[in-house]
């Protein structure tokens, strides 16, 4: 139903007038308004404040509980009024949604009692209106996020049926879980202490023997520094093997990257191992060793800022790339003009393009060692013009870098920021699914019209009762409208699955399309009459009679009722409701048959009736809506 | 020195002000409409009083300023087509309604309009339809402008009907309807022969009926 604009469903009734000349068939009969009720005001007392409004107001949104029949229980017979014990202040902006159609989000009001209120009235949230609608999400946010800390504390109990892998790789990744891991993490952030502390102290001099100048301490205390290289890589080995055999997909973790940190930094020392003490190769062996100092990368498990740091560069990429591309191109230009400035002078450092090179890095960054410099008025020029753009250069990009850390920081602290966009899309997703059920609510209405009709002849009267159920006065005004529309133009509104079926179908059986619209047009109408005669609960109307057709054509209309619908209103009382029609069919014979299948026979070969093939191919929904798996069985042809 | 400067800046931008604001006003009391009193139209309408109050609450509900715009008002009935596109149906509509064809529809035109549909005489309301039809109100319905009007119904179905809508469907129902009300087969269809077969034609007679109750 169009919320909102209900004031103006009279004038489109009205409207519709304009379709009558146009339209072939009669038209359907009007709603019966049973009780014919001028507007009144209703009083709603919330907890003593007294709200009045008209009714039509309310009945404006009929599926939240103002707007239904919800709201008769809170009828106080004696005083006449609605009395709601609920906050009055909240109950302010509910009010005003029926009012003005828009929902506002207060911001003094806490963010769970305004959504306790909006689910106590059965309306959604996502209704709110596009001005209020980001500090609300914000503040949902904040609380969910509070809530979710809370929650992290208490989550440190172990989870049943973890078995001992998954154990150890929750100790690896949270420390915290359990003391073991926490000793584990100590211990292991020790040991890289002092690898890295040795690798450092081995280069220094320590004290001198009297026959020879100054050694470093690592070829003075040989045997005590490769002991405790030794104890580090013992460990780091051990933790790595531990780490490969509790990851859950080892692949994954040989690929990470502190995997790979892990290998470089033990890698040497077993190199160093199997390599001999050959003359040549320990140059090479020497040269390894810088490797060691990737041992301190390793701190970054037990450091969040260093990852952040990482990531950053990482996603900073393109922007030193930048940085670095334009340094390059003033570094080209400015050696090449100095080389040329200085060759004339004489002694002069600037030897080559590359050797200046040196010159203007160290210029341009601002350094200046002053180990060459330039002699010529020329190359002094170029010198001081180098300097100044050389400040420039760097100055540019660095915000940049600095900026693109300060958003990655903080987007870190709020990781859920991608979380809140699929939350956006999903926003956007219900409002649609909300606006389609209004659609998807007149095709549902008219298989229950249907259903009706079928129960009138198979006279039950309770179930009737039960079909008459939620649909206002509104919706079916709203649905007579509609029909009278399919009337004026002899085509029916489906919705989209069967439509698309259809199109397959269409394809499939190459039906001369002449024949078909000429047939719906002349058989539209007449065809709903008769089967008035006939009971079948036939939804589409494009069938043909086949006393008028001598080629034995028969369409025979499909039950499209029963397949792929999004139930908006479905009831299990609907459900069972159809298979007590169908069981009755298969007991009662009164002489009532019920088609339940499409069967389409294309002209005027004969080919088999379709129904089989048909019925499984509609898809079986989800048990909320009529079973189509009875029907399947009872596939009979209706004789027309 | 520089206070001369900056008095002088500042003086322009007030008088710049002053002006603006005028203009503003001259903008909103145009788009602000208020209907004649409630006797006149008691007199001008077939409503009665308390009908007249709640139609006038509904719209003013829905437009504010007094006036629906052409856009408004295709938005509005679009909404009761969620399936297909109502705004070229909306577009003719609201030509019928807008009588003296000022861009917009006020509360007086909205409720002659709806008088006429509801509580007409049924020479009215045909009169209205064939109003309707006939887009540049020339006095005929030529086959174009009721193509027109056809392809616009048919588009408020949309694109998942049964069965599938076919691009000569319109054009089809428009040779119906004009062997059935081109008397003289000229090629249009003039007021009295619309009113003419109308009348004739006991579904179309029984159909205009159909909404008396409405309000």
């Amino acid at each position: 139903m169009a919320t909102g604009v209900a004031a103006w469903l009279p004038f489109a009734r009205a409207a519709a007038i304009g379709w009558m000349p146009v339209a072939n068939c009669p038209m359907p009969p009007a709603p019966r308004e049973h009780s014919k009720k001028q507007d009144e005001l209703i009083i709603l007392n919330v907890s003593g404040r007294r709200f009045q409004t008209w009714r039509t107001t309310l009945d404006r949104y009929p599926d939240t509980l103002l707007g239904s029949t919800e709201k008769e229980f809170f009828y106080n017979e004696e005083t006449k009024e609605y009395f709601f014990d609920r906050d009055p202040d909240a109950f302010r902006s509910v009010l005003n949604f029926y009012r003005t159609g828009k929902l506002h989000y207060p911001r003094y009001e806490c963010i769970s009692a305004f959504d306790e209120e909006l689910a106590f009235f059965g309306i959604i949230p996502e209704i709110i209106g596009d001005c209020c609608y980001e500090e609300y999400k914000d503040r949902k946010r904040e609380n969910a996020e509070r809530l979710m800390d809370d929650q992290e504390e208490n989550k440190d109990s172990k989870l049943p049926n973890m078995n001992f892998r998954e154990t150890m790789w929750r100790a690896f990744e949270n420390p915290h879980t359990s003391t073991m891991a926490l000793v584990f993490y100590y211990v292991t952030g020790f040991f890289i202490a002092v690898s890295v502390i040795t690798n450092v102290v081995e280069t220094v001099p320590c004290g001198s023997t009297p026959n020879q100048k100054d050694v470093p301490c690592g070829e003075r205390y040989t045997v005590a520094f490769f002991c405790m290289d030794t104890a580090c890589v013992m460990i780091f080995t051990v933790e790595y093997l531990l780490r490969l055999f509790a990851a859950p997909s080892r692949y994954r973790f040989m690929r990470s990257v502190m995997s790979i940190i892990d290998v470089v930094a033990i890698l040497p020392y077993y190199i160093g191992l199997v390599m001999t003490n050959n003359e040549d190769v320990s140059g090479a062996f020497v040269t390894l060793r810088v490797f060691r100092v990737f041992r301190i990368f390793k701190f970054s498990r037990h450091s969040q800022g260093l990852r952040i740091l990482g990531y950053t560069l990482k996603s900073c990429a393109s922007e030193l790339g930048f940085l670095l591309f334009s340094l390059t191109m003033a570094i080209i230009i400015f050696a090449t003009v100095m080389f040329y400035a200085e060759k004339g002078s004489s002694s002069s450092k600037f030897t080559s393009i590359p050797a200046s090179f040196w010159y203007t890095i160290v210029t341009m960054t601002t350094l200046g060692y002053g180990d060459m410099v330039p002699k010529t008025i020329a190359g002094k020029i170029f010198g001081s013009i180098c300097s100044l753009s050389g400040v420039l250069v760097i100055a540019l990009p660095v915000p940049v870098i600095v900026s693109n850390f300060s958003r990655i920081y903080h987007q870190n602290q709020r990781a859920d920021k991608r979380r809140a966009q699929k939350v956006q899309k999903a926003r956007l997703a219900r409002i649609r699914i909300a606006k389609k059920g209004s659609s998807n609510a007149y095709l549902q209405s008219k298989r229950n019209g249907l259903l009706n009709e079928l129960l009138d002849l198979t006279g039950s009267e309770e179930e009737e009762q039960h079909m008459n159920k939620t649909s206002s006065l509104l919706e079916s005004q709203h649905h007579h409208l509609l029909h009278c529309l399919e009337k004026t133009t002899a085509h029916e509104f489906v919705d989209e699955q069967l439509f698309e079926q259809n199109c397959i179908e269409g394809a499939q059986f190459s039906r001369s399309p002449s024949l078909s619209s000429q047939e719906g047009f002349t058989g539209t109408c007449c065809t709903h009459r008769s089967r008035k005669r006939i009971p079948l609960p036939n939804a589409s109307l494009s069938t043909t009679h086949t006393h008028t057709h001598t080629q034995g054509l028969q369409e025979l209309s499909a039950i499209h009722i029963q397949c792929g619908d999004q139930p908006s209103l479905s009831t299990s009382s609907r459900s069972s409701l159809n298979m007590k029609s169908s069981e009755r069919s298969r007991i009662n014979c009164r002489g009532q048959q019920i088609t339940t299948a499409v069967i389409s026979l294309p002209s005027p070969t004969n080919f088999p009736p379709d129904g089989d093939g048909h019925s499984p191919a509609n898809p079986i929904p989800a048990p909320p809506t009529i079973n189509t798996t009875t029907s399947s069985n009872i596939v009979k042809v209706s004789a027309l | 020195m520089g206070a001369l400067m900056v008095i002088f800046s500042l003086q322009p931008k007030q008088k710049r002000k002053r002006r603006d604001s005028v203009e503003d006003e001259l903008e909103l009391s145009a788009v602000r409409h208020r209907p004649e009193g409630l006797e006149q139209l008691e007199a001008q309408t077939r409503f009665s009083r308390k009908e007249l109050q709640i139609l006038y609450r509904g719209f003013k509900n829905e437009c504010p300023s007094g006036v629906v715009n052409e856009d408004t008002f295709k938005d509005i009935y679009s909404q009761f087509f969620p399936q297909g596109d109502a705004s070229t149906y909306a577009h003719f509509l609201f030509n019928a309604f807008d009588t003296d064809h000022d861009g917009s529809v006020s509360f007086e035109d909205f409720v002659t309009g709806l008088s006429i549909l509801l509580r007409g005489t049924v020479q009215e309301k045909l009169n209205w339809a064939f109003n309707l039809y006939d887009i540049n109100k020339d006095g005929y319905i030529t086959k174009e402008e009721m193509l027109d009007i056809m392809k616009a119904i048919y588009n408020m179905m949309g694109k998942c009907t049964y069965p599938i809508l076919k691009e000569e469907t319109p054009r089809q129902h428009v040779e119906i309807f004009f062997q059935k009300m081109d008397k003289n087969k000229d090629g249009v269809v003039t007021i009295d022969e619309f009113i003419d077969c109308c009348q004739n034609d006991e579904n179309i007679m029984r159909s205009m009926q159909l909404f008396e109750n409405v309000i």
